[in-house]
């Protein structure tokens, strides 16, 4: 952050550390593992088994709904709430990335050990 | 604590896990990725000195553009022919920052004979300790072409 290519690069993605900030969190992990698996749900369907009360759900999904992990809409007289999935994908693109450079390690090392030869130097 | 729902895979965050199988001997691909200048050779930076258990080593990346920047690697455990580890900083790259105080991850490499060559499992772990500042760098700097680098050079050498 501190070097002139990090300032420039921190322009294209301002919102990458409040992202990661509301993905550190147990609760809310759990919460998006739900929707992943279930949603669009209620706050009440969301709260339901989890011991947590239905205002740290609310607040939880608000800090999710922030940077834009979630969002909320109306069903009937209730509101739901359900991933925004393109954001996660974001969250998952730093993993991503460093799985492709071993990708391409690792087929940079094949070549090197099956080339002809290459079972005695 | 009494949610039962699995976690799916969509917010794993902590490690990434690869498994490729090599037309070659496994004492072949042990030599490639344990004698340094051969890893060095198929990983692209120019390692000082040799693997040892418990020692640092280190060495510049040997990747255009990039050639300024020093990989340290510690080497944790060497189990011949079947197992190789080490720990670092995960996209250590910018030198303005001093890294040595931040968790590192633990590479794993471990081979084993399959039919017609030698299956390598690679396993990288331990990013969930890594500040999160530091990977949203990464993932910033990753959006500059790194990637992309690494993907031309991989085709350029083929």
């Amino acid at each position: 952050m501190s070097s002139k290519r990090g300032a420039a690069a921190a322009a294209l993605q301002p919102d990458a550390v409040p992202l990661f900030a509301a993905l550190g969190d147990a609760t809310r992990l759990r919460l998006l593992g739900r929707l992943s698996a279930g949603g669009p749900l209620s706050i009440t369907r969301l709260s339901e088994g989890t011991g947590v009360t239905r205002q740290a759900i609310t607040r939880h999904l608000h800090a999710l709904g922030r940077v834009g992990l979630v969002r909320h809409a109306r069903r009937g007289r209730e509101r739901v709430w359900d991933l925004n999935r393109k954001r996660l994908e974001k969250a998952r693109q730093y993993l991503e990335q460093i799985a492709a450079q071993w990708d391409d390690a690792a087929e940079r090392l094949r070549a090197f050990v099956e080339q002809k030869g290459g079972e005695e130097r | 604590m009494a949610v039962t729902a699995p976690t799916p895979d969509t917010t794993s965050t902590d490690r990434i896990e690869k498994r490729v199988v090599l037309r070659a001997p496994r004492a072949r691909v042990w030599r490639a990725l344990t004698d340094a200048a051969e890893f060095g050779t198929w990983f692209r930076v120019k390692l000082e000195g040799a693997f040892a258990e418990g020692r640092p080593i280190q060495g510049k990346l040997a990747i255009p553009g990039y050639e300024h920047l020093t990989v340290e690697m510690l080497v944790e455990r060497i189990d011949p022919e079947r197992y190789f580890a080490y720990r670092w900083h995960p996209y250590a790259i910018d030198p303005a920052v001093d890294y040595s105080a931040e968790p590192t991850t633990l590479v794993e490499f471990t081979l084993e004979e399959v039919e017609g060559g030698t299956a390598l499992t690679i396993v990288e772990s331990g990013f969930d300790r890594i500040p999160l500042t530091r990977r949203a760098e990464a993932f910033r700097m990753n959006d500059n072409g790194w990637t992309g680098q690494i993907k031309h050079l991989a085709k350029y050498v083929e």
